[in-house]
């Protein structure tokens, strides 16, 4: 084949050859012997540009001329005399010594010399149906650079109807040339092509995804508010309503809060600073602040927690979980009491937790609440043993002895009774119940 | 566990040599813009350089002053800029930005980009489109491959996992196959490749091309690395989803391996300031526990320290000449040892901190449910609580994630639930992450399984002539049912155990999930090493959707490739996990193979899942 003819002779002419000859003598360098047996080796890597001096553009325009260089390994040269050696002319051929061979390429030629990092001019693909041959190439080749460079090159040849029609059923193709206009930005151009493919759903979220970019709350806000109509799946559609109401409400409690916080006259603001300002944040947190800052307000203020409760159907599970952390964080032990609690229809009250006691025991722990407080929710676990477990570790001993009494598990009641203070209301309990005749131990 | 007939694992290829190599080359792509110059460097691309070359060496050879590629205007006054750089468009354009500012300004300096480790097109395109190509000069760095240990190299490629598994961008195979060519050319010729997964094959054809043309024979050299397996991390995506229970993965997932280092903070240092820690074989501390359960590491490092105790309390009956050789020769070390040991007690004590507070026991219990495949009501559940408490964002991702890929996807009703859930308790604009793990298959809805490949039918009829049924790949993310309960069956991944596991003393590779889990990836190289290909794993290709392949290149039988046909390097597309080095290292030790194992792109196990809003 002449080209490989070509490529041969090349080769041997190019200055690479000689360029590649190690000065072994050279003391400073005989570190890098070792490495000179993989550097020779690895020649067809790292040094692949033979015929660099005929690069030529996307429009065929030969480019890049100065400052080619020698190979790589001749770092003695790049040592001894940086910079004379570099612009080496006797590197460079006339410009007639060299023919621009990439009028003969063939399609599959072209993409194989991109691959190897050689520019070509790819004008000569003027037919779609040459045009076309050369994509499946690129992609057959499995380099995705230069299906890209291809898709660049019929981007500005073809109108972009007829390349997307030919796309379509291109499918690596196309995955390409939408990563490409996402990384470029060239967003119009991204959402014609998704609506050609009649993909609505990426139109939508791609077009939802520019609300990342905006930094001012305001014009955040009216954007999302465009993006309710935008052609989302139906589950989607209540997601960015959410979104849109969540940013509105945010825009109206900052604004007051920040003037509350300023003016220095509400005590919560004054006692608990806040830390950061509650624009974008997820609804959960927003919750928590509302929980934090405006628990007692009536249902009709946009920050009272009910409010948000109710607009945004927040669940049981998740709101008691919030709101207990928020009136556990201020130790209002009180609110926490009420939230549990929860009346029947005859008028007696009941503790519930839909989250579970222990986890109600976990984050009153965490934020120190006394014994007292404690030991009522450790007694409601349900699960004996966790019940056990927690009423250990966190002292409270009345809820172990009582358990332990309820279980008739004397052992274990004898055994408890070093744990307590000697002379305590506690050890006089367990005495009392190991004396006590009326109980049938199982021990 | 050893058998007498076992060889002794041979010593891993010198792989510093690779460290050498891009070094040169980065002077020698230095020196060609000789005189002071102001170097910019990519964020993601300082800690592999400080694997490669330090500040003193880039001073050598005339760097001035270092800056970050950043979104900010640099305040250099040189008049050589050189960028080294990722071949990203947003950088591209950065760099163009300050050409263009520089000619309106009247000002002229010369510009250097050097990519790492390709240019792209792409990047040319923009520099044209910028009206500053041609006064900036290109080059490539060609740094593929990065020692991080004696048996671990990477690519260090951040993006591979989301430009080829999201994106369906093959950008990054050109490197791999090159990556290969270098491995090759080095510690070759492999006389067996074998791989599975789309990528990992076309990576393979490509290097193969590669080879084709290029001149170098190999032939007469004695090879280092016999073998190599390609893998794509898709193929298991549920061994990167799993809690990691082995020392250097409980360390990864706490505080961030990055490029084989550590930052420790005041907590772990039990100072005011934090300490880099360079995490290798080097560390004999650290090399004595990476790869062990945790349960065992305490152990370990009590014992440790009593001996040290001891060590140090010799000298008490000491007279002043065994005092001073005990000073010069063994202090040293012993302070050295003694600082390992207290930064590794110190991380294993904020590990502790850290998990118990996320509630790992309960964490562990489930994701071990979901691997076996019952009470799935009841993880459902704590994973919707784990939601609930936002506890971690990236952490209730991987949970349902693994639901949804052991499951085979969530049931719609689920699915919106936890989907509505995830978004209050963490942000609406995840919507956007769900859309993409969904792309992926990462995190699916269950579908009525026959409108899909009706569709497909439907459309690869309409095509087949055209685009050579390439069609069915862009369904494959969509149809990609993981059957991961039947491949787990089929290979026995879930360890039938009498009684109590040994941990201690590990029956298997299944020890690195406490023994309720064999890692898939490294089940399927062990099978296939065994069996010298895939005969009898035709039903296991299937379920994992095939593009398998194995080829000997004349590979000498049994005993006659000598050490470096026990050499395998298992090379992961798109990143694997420090439980599934591990694995292979036990493996390893088992077979008499050394596995070295490269790292298509670091640390899938967050990227992966991150692939999201950003």
């Amino acid at each position: 084949m002449s080209r490989a003819r070509a490529d041969e002779e090349e080769y041997w002419h190019s200055s690479k050859f000689r360029a590649f000859t190690f000065d072994d003598e050279d003391d400073e360098l005989s570190q890098l012997k070792e490495s000179k047996r993989a550097v020779n080796s690895l020649r067809d890597i790292v040094d692949d540009d033979d015929d660099d001096l005929e690069k030529v553009s996307w429009s065929g325009e030969p480019v890049g001329r100065r400052n080619r260089l020698p190979s790589l390994p001749s770092l003695s040269d790049a040592f001894s005399d940086t910079g004379v050696k570099n612009y080496a002319p006797e590197l460079r051929r006339p410009r007639a010594e060299y023919k621009d061979y990439s009028n003969d390429w063939s399609p599959r030629d072209t993409v194989r010399r991109m691959q190897r990092g050689k520019v070509c001019s790819l004008e000569r693909f003027r037919s779609l149906q040459d045009k076309m041959v050369l994509l499946d190439e690129a992609v057959a080749g499995h380099d995705g650079n230069v299906i890209t460079a291809v898709l660049i090159f019929l981007k500005r040849t073809l109108r972009r109807e007829v390349l997307f029609r030919e796309l379509e059923v291109r499918q690596v193709a196309l995955c390409h040339l939408i990563h490409f206009l996402k990384e470029t930005g060239e967003q119009k151009l991204l959402l014609d092509l998704l609506r050609f493919l009649d993909r609505t759903e990426e139109v939508a979220l791609s077009q939802y995804r520019e609300h990342l970019n905006i930094q001012d709350v305001e014009k955040k806000r009216e954007f999302l508010k465009g993006c309710i109509g935008l052609p989302f799946s139906a589950e989607d559609i209540s997601h960015i309503q959410d979104h849109y109401t969540l940013l509105e409400r945010q825009i109206i409690i900052e604004t007051n809060d920040r003037h509350l916080a300023m003016a220095g006259q509400s005590e919560i603001f004054r006692k608990y600073p806040r830390k950061a300002s509650i624009l974008n944040m997820p609804l959960v947190t927003t919750l928590f602040y509302s929980c934090f800052y405006h628990y007692t307000e009536a249902e009709g203020t946009f920050s009272s927690p009910t409010n948000l409760k109710k607009t945004f159907k927040i669940p049981d599970k998740q709101y008691v979980l919030t709101a207990l952390a928020a009136r556990a964080k201020l130790r209002a032990w009180e609110d926490v009491d009420a939230l549990l609690t929860t009346k029947n229809w005859l008028g007696y009250t009941k503790k519930k937790a839909p989250i579970g006691f222990h986890r109600v025991v976990e984050i009153l722990q965490r934020n120190n609440a006394p014994v007292q407080v404690l030991q009522e929710y450790v007694r409601l676990v349900e699960d004996v043993e966790t019940r056990l477990n927690l009423a250990t570790k966190y002292k409270c001993h009345d809820v172990v002895i009582d358990t332990y009494r309820d279980l008739k598990d004397r052992i274990q009641l004898m055994a408890y009774k070093c744990k307590v203070e000697r002379g305590s209301a506690e050890e006089e309990k367990i005495n009392s119940l190991l004396s006590n005749m009326q109980i049938r131990w199982k021990n | 566990m050893a058998s007498t007939a076992r060889r002794d694992a041979p010593e891993p290829p010198d792989f510093g040599i690779l460290k050498r190599l891009a070094r040169d080359q980065l002077i020698y792509l230095l020196e060609q813009l000789p005189g002071r110059k102001d170097l910019f460097i990519e964020p993601d691309l300082m800690s592999p350089l400080d694997r490669i070359a330090n500040v003193s060496v880039l001073k050598q050879h005339e760097v001035d002053k270092l800056y970050r590629v950043e979104n900010r205007p640099a305040p250099s006054t040189s008049d050589q800029l050189c960028f080294l750089v990722r071949p990203r468009v947003r950088t591209m354009r950065y760099i163009a930005d300050i050409v263009n500012a520089d000619k309106m300004s009247g000002r002229s300096r010369k510009y250097k980009i050097i990519f790492s480790p390709q240019k792209f097109y792409a990047c040319e395109m923009v520099l044209e489109e910028e009206g500053v190509f041609g006064d900036v000069t290109c080059d490539e760095w060609s740094f593929y491959l990065l020692p991080l240990d004696e048996d671990i190299i990477s690519m260090e490629l951040p993006e591979f996992f989301r430009d080829y598994f999201l994106e369906g961008d093959h950008r990054w195979i050109n490197s791999v196959a090159r990556a290969l060519q270098l491995l090759n050319s080095l510690y070759g010729p492999f006389s067996r490749v074998y791989g599975i997964g789309r990528c990992a094959k076309m990576s393979y054809e490509l290097w193969r091309d590669l080879e084709e043309e290029s001149e170098n024979d190999g032939q007469g050299r004695k090879p280092e690395i016999g073998n190599i397996f390609l893998m794509d991390r898709d193929m298991d995506y549920v061994t990167a989803l799993c809690s990691q229970v082995v020392y250097e993965g409980l360390v990864d997932d706490t505080f961030r391996i990055k490029c084989g280092s550590v930052d420790f903070g005041p907590e772990v240092t039990s100072s005011d300031k934090s300490i880099k820690v360079l995490l290798n074989a080097q560390d004999k501390i650290f090399s004595q526990i990476r790869n062990e359960h945790f349960s065992s590491v305490f152990g370990f490092l009590s014992q440790k320290s009593r001996n040290l105790q001891a060590q140090y309390d010799r000298r008490q009956g000491m007279d002043i000449k065994q005092m001073k050789n005990f000073v010069s020769q063994e202090l040293k070390g012993l302070k050295q040892e003694h600082r390992l040991l207290s930064l590794h007690i110190g991380a294993c004590e904020s590990i502790m901190k850290k998990k118990t507070k996320q509630d790992f026991q309960e964490m562990i219990k489930v994701e071990h449910a979901l691997l076996e495949g019952f009470d799935i009501r009841e993880s459902t559940s704590f994973i919707e609580e784990h939601i609930d408490r936002q506890v971690s964002p990236i952490e209730s991702l991987r949970l349902m994630c693994l639901l949804s890929i052991t499951e085979n996807g969530l049931i719609p009703k689920d699915y919106r639930s936890l989907k509505t859930q995830y978004l209050q308790s963490y942000g609406p604009e995840h919507l956007l992450t769900f859309h993409n793990l969904k792309r992926i298959g990462l995190l699916t809805e269950q579908a009525a399984g026959e409108t899909l490949t009706a569709v497909e039918s439907r459309v690869s009829k309409l095509v087949t002539d055209r685009a050579a049924g390439k069609i069915t790949d862009a369904f494959n993310s969509l149809a990609k049912k993981s059957n991961f309960r039947a491949i787990s069956k089929k290979l026995s991944l879930i360890p039938r155990v009498d009684g109590e596991y040994n941990l201690k003393m590990p029956p298997d590779m299944a020890y690195v999930f406490s023994g309720a889990y064999t890692p898939l990836s490294c089940k399927i190289v062990e099978q296939v090493l065994e069996r010298r290909g895939w005969q009898g794993l035709e039903e296991v290709v299937r379920l994992l959707n095939g593009n398998e392949f194995a080829m000997a290149d004349g590979a000498p039988e049994d005993g006659a490739g000598g050490d470096a046909q026990r050499v395998v390097v298992a090379v992961f597309l798109g990143g694997c996990t420090f439980s599934e080095i591990a694995a292979l290292r036990f493996l390893g030790k088992e077979r008499g193979h050394v596995i070295g194992t490269n790292i298509g792109a670091c640390a899938v196990r967050r990227s992966g899942v991150q692939s999201g809003a950003t």
